[in-house]
């Protein structure tokens, strides 16, 4: 009988341990395509935050609480998205949700994190949709609106290219909203759009399309999609001796498209989040560090991970309570961050206002050619 | 209207991957009767087989005619081997049961080629090296013909000769095509029927093999689900130009890849897949057997 109620005191114990154990972390959700055709984006991001977790854990953590990270891939199919969004809210119970690059991927864990009222950010989803789900949804990026209009600035008075065609992904959210903002604007800056043609993400074979640009002799040609359709279509362009300038969007930042694109990709501009040739001391820092940590060079979307884990911790520091709604309210609040990539300030649309910059490819570097303010 | 010779290029060397997709179901086809669907992925197989190899003994270091020969028959060696065990391990212990269960089986295998490559290899886009520099043939303003694509085409129409000259010439050939005819009576006149349908697996499977290799070549992506749209189109040029037949199935992949080609240079790249499987059902209600398909007629 002594041995029985001992034993079952030590299981009450173990059990009491285990949920204090609980308490004394906060757990915040991640979810991205850690694999799949955009496996860099989700795995740079992650890096990103896995770092300012780690600083933050190292500095003490939030109140004195431990932040733990839960991460789930999707493999970068937008059918996975909902069941690990779901699992991260229901089974993880956590209490805030940082994903994705995608914003098609995004929009689709937007409404079921809005439906359970838990607040999320995505880190470099440009697409106004994401946000517009409703008022737990931020992001720490720019939006395509204003994507769209730096490249045709870029290209109009930077380059002095008028004539340009279009090669958009129709199925890809992102790719479609960034083509219709860009084609606008070159024609209202005096600019032309020779050809505005179409492909399917997951498509092998463009030279159909190519060909048909090429009858038009473009200047440049804009391709708004994703680095592993854009690596195929920069390589094909080439081998069917199209010599127009390829001009992109961020969708373009992963360290495959020069190597994937068999070096045709060389040479081309795309608008970015931030340089890794900015000569602010705070970029620095945060690139040695990264560069100390996981021996590569941090792109854009770890830079955006790593501000998106930042902004979520500084929002969890202020609340006098630790639940989903008032991280919500200290998010909004959030003005004048200091940002790896910007000062940021969320407007009412729950998006950042910050600059652009626009990169050339060159090999595995990314020079800075021109920073655009909003 | 100047770029229509180099869309008439871009369709058929696109039809050519189609073909030796195309070739290797109609081969199991006309000896069996039984739609292969695993055989997509086998040559899914055959492009990391022939990457990995590549990678291994630095393939791309030393480009040239020698370096493509060995990554194809690296590439043709894993498929023909992979091809064997499916046979083996799948197909043969269902022989004589009926026909559905061996499609439903096909369907599985196909499923557990593309998963198992998920977790062998990791779901990641890997890029193929250049294991031939691609030099321009013909260039000018407005039509470039590289050497590759002339390749494929060339291969593509070899694969055909060398497999009619099989079917039709040797004394393999006459087996296989008595297994086709009835598998019981070919057995009981002292035909090793396994050892036939063995020797039709390596074929297809070795076939699919050079289609991986010179693929990769072309499209430098390759992913454990890169066998399912070509598979599917391979299939359908098949059946377009009558399963069973060699002949069918090649001009059946040119057809393929030409409209495709044209559909999405003058109409839109979202029809490009309607239009295929339009193709299939069109097909498939103006004449049932395909463009030369025999047709079969119901022994009462």
């Amino acid at each position: 009988m002594k041995f029985l109620v001992s034993f079952l005191l030590s299981l009450s114990l173990v059990s009491l341990t285990a949920c204090t154990k609980n308490t004394n972390e906060l757990v915040i959700g991640e979810f991205a395509s850690l694999t799949g055709n955009e496996a860099t984006f989700g795995q740079s991001t992650n890096k990103g935050i896995r770092m300012a977790l780690d600083e933050i854990n190292a500095a003490g953590g939030i109140k004195g609480k431990k932040v733990k990270l839960i991460t789930y891939d999707n493999q970068g199919k937008n059918d996975e998205v909902a069941s690990v969004v779901k699992r991260l809210i229901t089974q993880d119970k956590v209490l805030a949700i940082i994903g994705e690059v995608a914003s098609a991927r995004s929009e689709v864990a937007a409404h079921i994190a809005q439906q359970y009222k838990v607040p999320m950010i995505s880190p470099s989803s440009t697409s106004p949709k994401v946000t517009a789900v409703g008022d737990y949804i931020f992001r720490v990026c720019f939006i395509d609106p204003f994507q769209g209009k730096v490249m045709a600035k870029f290209m109009i008075e930077h380059l002095k290219l008028k004539k340009v065609a279009i090669l958009r992904d129709v199925k890809n959210q992102y790719s479609v909203g960034l083509a219709d903002v860009f084609s606008k604007e070159v024609t209202s800056r005096g600019g032309e759009v020779l050809t505005d043609v179409s492909y399917q993400g997951e498509d092998v074979d463009f030279k159909a399309q190519l060909t048909q640009i090429k009858s038009k002799n473009p200047e440049a040609i804009f391709i708004p999609g994703y680095y592993g359709e854009v690596a195929l279509i920069t390589n094909q362009a080439r081998q069917l001796g199209i010599k127009s300038v390829f001009l992109g969007g961020d969708g373009w930042d992963s360290n495959d498209l020069v190597k994937n694109s068999k070096k045709a990709a060389n040479g081309s501009y795309y608008s970015n989040h931030y340089s890794t040739e900015s000569t602010d001391p705070k970029v620095q820092d945060f690139i040695q560090k990264y560069k100390g940590k996981y021996s590569e060079v941090p792109d854009a979307m770890a830079a955006l991970g790593y501000d998106a884990a930042k902004i979520m911790t500084a929002a969890m520091e202020r609340v006098t309570e630790m639940t989903p709604e008032q991280i919500k309210n200290e998010i909004a609040k959030t003005k004048d961050f200091p940002g790896v990539t910007g000062n940021i300030t969320l407007n009412d649309q729950r998006d950042a206002v910050k600059s652009a910059v626009v990169v050339q490819i060159a090999d595995d570097a990314r020079k800075f050619i021109i920073n655009i303010a909003p | 209207m100047q770029d229509l010779i180099q869309h008439l290029i871009n369709g058929l060397s696109l039809g050519s991957i189609y073909a030796l997709i195309a070739l290797g179901y109609t081969m199991v086809y006309g000896v069996l009767q039984l739609i292969n669907f695993a055989h997509s992925d086998i040559y899914m197989m055959g492009a990391f087989a022939s990457y990995y190899v590549s990678r291994w003994f630095n393939f791309e270091a030393h480009p040239g005619i020698v370096t493509l020969c060995m990554a194809l028959l690296a590439s043709m060696t894993a498929c023909a081997l992979i091809g064997v065990a499916v046979e083996r391990f799948a197909y043969r212990p269902l022989r004589g049961s009926p026909k559905i269960n061996i499609l439903i089986t096909a369907i599985g295998v196909s499923l557990f080629l593309q998963f198992g490559a998920q977790l062998i290899f990791g779901p990641n886009p890997k890029a193929f090296p250049t294991l031939i520099e691609d030099v321009a043939l013909i260039e000018t303003e407005f039509i470039v013909l590289k050497s590759l694509e002339v390749t494929v085409f060339v291969i593509t129409l070899l694969a055909l000769g060398v497999l009619h000259f099989l079917v039709y010439k040797t004394k393999f050939g006459k087996s296989m095509r008595a297994v086709s005819h009835n598998i019981n009576t070919a057995s009981v006149l002292g035909i090793n029927v396994n050892k036939v349908i063995v020797l039709t697996f390596i074929v297809g499977s070795a076939l699919a093999g050079v289609g991986s290799v010179l693929v990769g070549l072309k499209y430098p992506k390759i992913e454990p689900l890169m066998g399912v749209m070509i598979g599917l189109k391979g299939f359908v040029a098949a059946v377009f130009g009558g399963i069973g037949n060699m002949t069918g199935a090649v001009i059946g992949a040119m057809i393929m890849g030409l409209s495709e080609e044209f559909v999405v240079a003058y109409l839109s790249s979202t029809l490009r897949d309607a239009l295929a499987f339009g193709l299939l059902i069109g097909i498939l209600i103006w004449k049932p057997s395909g463009l030369l398909g025999k047709n079969t007629v119901e022994k009462v």
